[in-house]
């Protein structure tokens, strides 16, 4: 299927996500990127190179080759 | 406190949140998150520690904790649990204010297994830089008065000195300490982690201190649901027990029958 990230092109931007690699077909916004990943955004909270990103931000973020994201969310704990 | 205040009246505040139940209760280790939400319904609290940690993008659709616990409901208090160093622990609550906008944080740098006892340098360092980022920090701590002491008047909202290491449930292996922090505090004080069973939740209570912080001695339990509502009778208890007023220590016999009209 085109434009999965598998088959993405030689241009292919490499990020890392929650300590992954992850490889994205072009630069696109962060709201995006949350969208297609299926995240319910009331409930997670992105770092994007050691820095949060606030909410508000996420549409006007754009990333870039080498970003380094961190996407949390609350799980129980004590 | 006068001593005489009538039970449905008896409430803490931390910065500026005031609470009726003095059992808070940590939201890990649980079989599932509807036994999670059961145990914490019955232990009638009202704040609940949470955890920060990575979503998994494999599944973004697995069930969430605020499905089961809901933050308009209870407060959550969210934690830093797993931080080693001072920096792991500021971003996480950085994390945790963006997730859920919440200033009112429970702060836990811990020091190497098999302890995780607090590693109260890196916690220093991490307190200062969230105060001055405007977090209001309730403090795990060591049972140590003088690092309590200074850690309120750094500006944390509640010190929280161990009673045991977290998990063990060993009970309040120092309570002499605990009661040392209890009398010179100017903000509330919690006794966090190490309780095991409902008595000595009660008898932390019985101490003095403001409120009970436990997870494991519900989560762990044979019968969670069970414990907690235990914890709950427990903590009301001690509560009373400490307003009360517990009788003087003799080491003689004072009978409680009157020694007159016996039969001869």
């Amino acid at each position: 299927m085109p434009g999965t990230l598998s088959q993405a092109p030689p241009s292919a931007m490499a990020i890392t996500v929650n300590g992954e690699a992850r490889s994205l077909p072009a630069s696109l916004p962060l709201s995006d990127f949350l969208a297609q990943a299926g995240l319910d955004l009331r409930k997670v909270a992105v770092e994007r190179n050691e820095e949060i990103v606030p909410r508000s931000a996420y549409a006007t973020t754009l990333l870039e080759p080498g970003d380094q994201l961190e996407i949390v969310h609350f799980i129980g704990g004590g | 406190m006068d001593g005489m205040t009538p039970a449905q009246d008896d409430s803490w505040e931390v910065a500026g949140h005031r609470f009726h139940s003095r059992l808070v209760v940590g939201t890990g280790r649980y079989k599932s998150l509807e036994e999670t939400a059961a145990a914490i319904e019955a232990s009638g609290a009202e704040m609940v520690t949470v955890a920060v940690r990575r979503v998994n993008l494999s599944d973004p659709s697995a069930p969430m904790l605020q499905d089961f616990v809901p933050p308009d409901r209870y407060t959550y208090l969210p934690n830093t649990a797993g931080c080693h160093t001072a920096k792991e622990a500021v971003r996480t609550l950085r994390l945790a204010r963006e997730a859920g906008g919440w200033n009112l944080v429970k702060l836990e740098v811990l020091g190497p297994p098999p302890f995780l006892y607090p590693d109260m340098p890196a916690t220093f360092e991490a307190a200062e830089a969230l105060i001055k980022d405007g977090f209001q920090v309730m403090v795990y701590c060591a049972d140590d008065p003088l690092a309590a002491k200074r850690l309120e008047e750094m500006g944390c909202v509640a010190v929280m000195p161990l009673g045991a290491p977290i998990g063990s449930g060993l009970g309040l292996t120092n309570p002499f300490m605990l009661r040392s922090i209890i009398e010179n505090a100017k903000v509330p004080v919690l006794v966090d982690a190490g309780i095991g069973t409902a008595s000595e939740a009660a008898q932390a209570m019985e101490l003095g201190c403001d409120a009970v912080l436990l997870n494991s001695a519900i989560a762990h339990a044979r019968e969670p649901v069970r414990m907690a509502r235990a914890m709950k009778a427990a903590v009301e208890a001690g509560r009373h027990a400490y307003l009360a007023g517990r009788m003087p220590r003799n080491y003689a016999a004072d009978a409680s029958s009157p020694m007159t009209g016996l039969i001869r």
